[in-house]
């Protein structure tokens, strides 16, 4: 999540869901939190109902979110920038920011360099842009006197997640500030430039909503912000899955600094993740880019540890301590191998040469070029964009592992055509969440135990159990090669399948209570250093006794407990809340230290007028009133000024598939740094392109569970929604003469899928800058087998890749539907 | 006496009081048939559907969420078992499988029922039906295993939003008071209470909050439990019996005279 990480300095939501009951107003965009999240929903019911907060709902349809929203504004798809860009020069030109803490608490007054060039000035790129080889040089981006240090974050080889965390530039220099915003370069002046021309008029033409439509929501939202009131935004990947997915988030998280939003009760980015442990799989990733913790993932320029540290490490702020992660990590991967001498065994750590990215491997398979292929928890025949080029490209591996509850259609592709497709399929059938013990990390960075209630059916066995047994059976291979140096080292000492060990050792070195205690020499050991302190003697995550307004006992929030992140912001400078209905953590003198509802999130007894010492580095070095203590000048960040690659401030550019001119730079229709992989068996449509007239979104339903393989397969779920359809407009469908519950083809460049047409005005026709669009809707959860069959959605998709974080589109393209 | 309160307002239209409860109550599959009508494919309270989420669909205003009080785009709510106090299918049940618990719940005794069929022409709600494939009839059982156990029904504990609410029914009915001052004052007039006490059922165990017509949700404005013509009917059986036993009497009377007569002629 680079969008909250670059902006607030942790890739996580900032709240808790069950904070969500202290909103003023919550702004539901980019999800359908009734749907998708309904049991979290219930906090946003309950602010509705005990604060008379408004719901804002704004999204192409109208979903059962909508329907339980005060207000519902549909767009068409793709162009949410515009909107969040028009809510942010509506706060700016309207004085409506929250100065007190925009001055203090956001980089707003920070000054930067001359030659740096907006969009508007170059049409819609940034100084600093190679068209050659379609990156950026971000060092115009940097504070005025900053020196450019190494930006690992913009290393092509280098995946987004590395900049979960923020803070890889301003690392010496004390940045110029002007604190009255005035200077014609600071960053507050900057950015009233750049988002003047995202008006109500320009959200009229390229969203299609009314302008008095959009000056009441924005009255209505920026209304329940300031000391006495705070409004919250909840996400999910209705905003991610975009070629610019990730400044539509860092559009929300500048216009949640403005308003001062981030860090207090009831304000808030609810990132809503898609399902269980989605946050745990970026904690401790399932990614190429990143180690656990965030720990950026070494390139192959990264010679030795020394090195490494030297790119990525913060003179100030908390990354400072990254040596201490990173070598605490190696000794808990090497244990005794691990030693000064031998670089603690980094040597033995993978190096990234280039984009080895979920995506990249697809081709790579497709293209014949991968032997095997290990599927545990997904079901890409299905869930996966451009599923087609999926199923193909199994058929050119040698071998394919899938482990799931259910014979999935990854498992059972090769069906098809059994005769042509020499690919050995081996099942393995997977334990369900109750049959086996562990931690789920939930959407709001909460890990929670759950026991194993029943064991597992016939073969059925855990994860653990599985990864447990092949990392024993890969080191009885290793060799004496110096290849294998590291798998021969590697601890592997677990027991068959406990989970608390593993969790144990996530924690670290037993006698350490938190992070705070590891060393940079060796003595310590920790798996994942922001979960540690999860087991300081006792399971945290197993605690069942929820004390106080946040929950605290109830399970283990990363980092330390802290349930609001950046809640040092929630008081004024001087310690004391901005006021009695929002105090949420203050300084208390007599203590001298912070107190309050929450774990703070500065370090302990720091006072709030803590003047930085310049001789000291790390957390020293920043000042007590910093909220944003990860980020070297402990400020949220309006401006990012290295980490992006496609730049410092979002820009509207339209999805890769669209009919709509980009209304801001026609010479410039697409984000530039995205990448396309136009080939045969990826093609897309051109933009305009009238044989595929229509915009598509797919999205998900409340009945299904994503690919569909844990609820196509079950009676009660199945019979609730039993077969895809495709929701259209009365007008759309009138216009290629189709009934409610007829058959209708759905196809973009890549396929054609059937569907039954459903019809209702809940999927609006919109007019947008003078042309008539007609948007259609795609639930993806079908495919061949189950009980509930039907076409695969994903087949229509593309495989894109957003720079920041290499994810697809697949919320707004273009299609043709006609009647079958 | 326990009941449910049903408050479609608070409804996210998720179905997890469906699938709790069949999950709960191991009801069977009810057809893998896509309806077409909103997001609604199992259509109506049957043999295998116990819980029910109507969906009511209007058109949809841009400006205006479900939540507007001047306006009503999609509602949902949760349909179930009334549990009527004058219940059409226990008076009509011959075998005496249908029976009033503890709890004031209308009960099937699938080990007594014989499949007849009389109690589903005899509900007013459309509820209780026979499952094709056994021939008995099934509906809500209130669960009464599970208040028996001290535990809220399957579908009340499940629900996310506190839309279906359990417990004392007098208690309830302040809840349900209270909520639609509130919602009125909000300025939400086209909400109301369905609670049929002034009809023929003579108060249920089961009501709802609901905005708009009634009748959209499948709630009859006034539900009539056959039933109610049993005294009317007893009247006019008791009227014509005795209509028939005069009859006789007088039949019987002359005919008695013309018998004595003739015997007075023979004699």
């Amino acid at each position: 999540m680079p969008g909250l990480g670059t902006s607030f300095g942790r890739g996580g939501a900032t709240t808790a869901q069950q904070d969500l009951a202290n909103a003023d107003a919550i702004l539901i965009m980019g999800s359908s939190m009734a749907e998708n999240h309904p049991v979290g929903f219930q906090w946003v019911i309950e602010a509705r109902e005990k604060n008379g907060a408004k719901i804002i709902h704004v999204d192409p349809r109208f979903t059962r979110t909508s329907a339980m929203a005060d207000y519902w504004l549909p767009l068409r798809a793709g162009s949410d920038l515009v909107f969040l860009g028009a809510l942010i020069n509506y706060v700016i030109s309207s004085q409506r920011e929250f100065r007190e803490y925009v001055v203090h608490y956001t980089n707003a007054a920070t000054i930067l360099r001359e030659d740096f060039r907006d969009a508007d000035d170059l049409g819609g790129v940034f100084s600093g842009w190679d068209p050659e080889t379609k990156t950026y040089d971000p060092t115009t981006w940097l504070y005025e006197g900053a020196k450019p240090e190494p930006a690992p974050g913009m290393d092509p080889k280098a995946g987004g997640h590395g900049k979960d965390r923020g803070g890889e530039s301003q690392n010496d220099e004390k940045p110029r500030r002007d604190e009255t915003l005035e200077h014609p370069r600071c960053v507050f002046q900057v950015l009233k430039r750049h988002f003047a021309r995202y008006t109500p008029e320009l959200v009229e033409q390229a969203c299609g909503i009314p302008r008095d439509a959009f000056l009441e929501i924005a009255d209505v939202y920026t209304s329940a912000s300031g000391p006495e009131k705070t409004g919250a935004i909840c996400y999910a990947v209705g905003w991610t899955q975009h070629s610019t997915g990730v400044q539509t988030i860092r559009a929300a998280s500048i216009l949640q600094l403005l308003l001062g939003n981030i860090g207090r009760p009831g304000g808030g980015i609810m990132a809503l993740r898609g399902h269980a442990s989605i946050q745990g799989s970026t904690d401790i990733p399932t990614l190429y880019d990143i180690l656990p913790g965030y720990l950026p993932m070494p390139v192959a320029e990264d010679a030795d540890l020394h090195a490494y540290l030297k790119r990525n490490q913060s003179p100030k702020g908390w990354w400072y301590n990254i040596d201490k992660y990173m070598i605490s990590l190696l000794k808990a991967y090497y244990g005794e191998a691990a030693t000064r001498e031998n670089d603690f065994g980094f040597a033995w750590l993978p190096r990234l040469t280039g984009d080895h990215s979920y995506f990249a491997y697809s081709f790579d398979m497709a293209d014949g070029a991968l032997e095997g292929l290990i599927v545990m928890g997904q079901n890409p025949a299905v869930g996966s964009p451009n599923a087609k080029l999926h199923r193909e490209g199994f058929g050119k591996l040698q071998w394919l592992v899938v482990r799931d509850m259910v014979e999935i259609e990854t498992a059972t592709f090769w069906q098809d055509s059994p005769d042509t497709i020499g690919t050995e399929v081996f099942f393995f059938p997977a334990a369900s969440h109750v049959e086996k013990e562990g931690t789920f990390t939930n959407t709001q960075r909460l890990l929670q135990w759950r026991e194993k209630a029943v064991e597992p059916p016939g073969d059925a066995r855990s994860e653990l159990h599985f990864v447990i047994d092949l990392g024993r059976r890969l080191k009885a291979r290793a060799t004496n090669a110096a290849r294998d140096a590291g798998l021969r080292a590697l601890t592997w000492d677990y027991a068959d399948e406990d989970a608390d060990e593993v969790l144990r050792e996530i924690h670290g070195s037993p006698h350490i209570k938190h992070f705070g205690e590891l060393k940079n020499d060796g003595s310590t050991y920790c798996g994942c250093w922001i979960y540690s302190g999860v087991y300081d003697g006792k399971n945290r995550a197993n605690g069942r006794e929820p004390r106080g307004r946040y929950g605290h006992g109830w399970g283990y929030a990363w980092p330390l407990d802290r349930r609001i992140l950046y809640n040092r912001a929630s008081a004024r400078p001087d310690g004391a809340p901005w006021s009695e209905r929002k105090a949420l953590v203050w300084w208390d003198e007599a203590k001298g230290d912070w107190t309050g509802h929450d774990v703070a999130d500065i370090t302990r007894g720091k006072r709030p007028d803590y003047v930085p010492n310049d001789e000291k580095g790390g957390d020293e070095a920043l000042p007590g009133i910093a909220p944003f203590i990860m980020h070297p000048d402990g400020m949220g960040w309006l401006w990012v000024p290295s980490g992006l690659k496609d730049g410092p401030l979002p820009v509207h550019y339209e999805p890769l598939e669209s009919n709509v001119r980009n209304p801001l730079y026609p010479e410039r229709q697409t984000n530039p740094a995205a990448q396309a992989f136009e080939r045969d068996d990826n093609v897309y449509a051109s933009s305009p392109d009238p044989r595929f007239p229509y915009v598509l979104t797919t999205y998900r339903l409340t009945e299904h569970h994503t690919a569909g393989g844990m609820s196509r397969t079950l009676s009660h779920l199945a019979e609730l929604q039993p077969e895809l359809f495709a929701e259209l407009s009365p007008e759309l469908a009138r216009e290629i003469g189709v009934a409610n519950g007829d058959v209708v083809i759905v196809s973009t460049a890549r396929a054609s899928i059937r569907a039954r047409a459903l019809v209702t005005t809940r999927m609006p026709s919109l007019d947008v800058a003078g042309q008539r669009v007609h948007q259609v809707g795609l639930p993806y959860h079908w495919g061949p087998s189950g009980l509930a069959k039907g076409d695969v959605v994903n087949d229509l998709l593309a495989i894109s890749e957003e720079p920041n974080v290499r994810i697809f589109e697949s919320k707004g393209l273009t299609c043709k539907v006609e009647r079958a | 006496m326990t009941g449910f309160f049903t408050d479609s307002t608070l409804c996210i239209g998720c179905k997890a009081c469906e699938v709790a409860c069949k999950e709960w109550n191991d009801v069977p599959e009810d057809g893998l048939k896509f309806s077409g009508n909103s997001y609604d494919n199992t259509i109506a309270l049957g043999h295998s559907t116990w819980r029910h989420v109507k969906f009511v669909e209007h058109e949809a205003t841009i400006g205006a969420g479900g939540n507007a009080p001047r306006l009503m785009t999609w509602q949902f709510s949760s349909d179930v078992c009334k549990h009527c106090e004058n219940a059409g299918c226990l008076e009509s049940c011959p075998t005496g499988s249908i029976v009033r618990t503890e709890f004031g719940g209308v009960y099937v005794q699938p080990d007594i029922c014989n499949g007849c069929g009389y109690c589903v022409v005899n509900c007013p709600f459309g509820v209780i039906d026979r499952r094709p494939t056994d021939g008995r009839a099934f509906k809500c059982t209130f669960c009464y295993d599970r208040q028996r156990a001290g535990e809220q029904p399957a579908c009340a504990k499940a629900c996310p939003t506190q839309s279906i609410l359990f417990g004392d029914l007098e208690e309830l009915q302040l809840v349900a008071d209270a909520r639609i001052a509130k919602l009125h004052a909000n300025g939400m007039t086209d909400a109301k209470i369905y609670n049929p006490t002034d009809s023929s059922v003579g108060g249920v165990h089961a009501f709802f909050l609901v905005r708009g017509d009634a009748r959209e949700y499948n709630l009859p404005a006034n539900p009539v439990v056959p039933t109610v013509y049993l005294r009317d009917a007893w009247g006019a059986a008791a009227a014509g019996a005795a209509a028939i036993a005069a009859g006789a009497l007088v039949v019987f009377a002359l005919g008695g005279k013309k018998r004595m007569k003739n015997a007075e002629r023979r004699t």
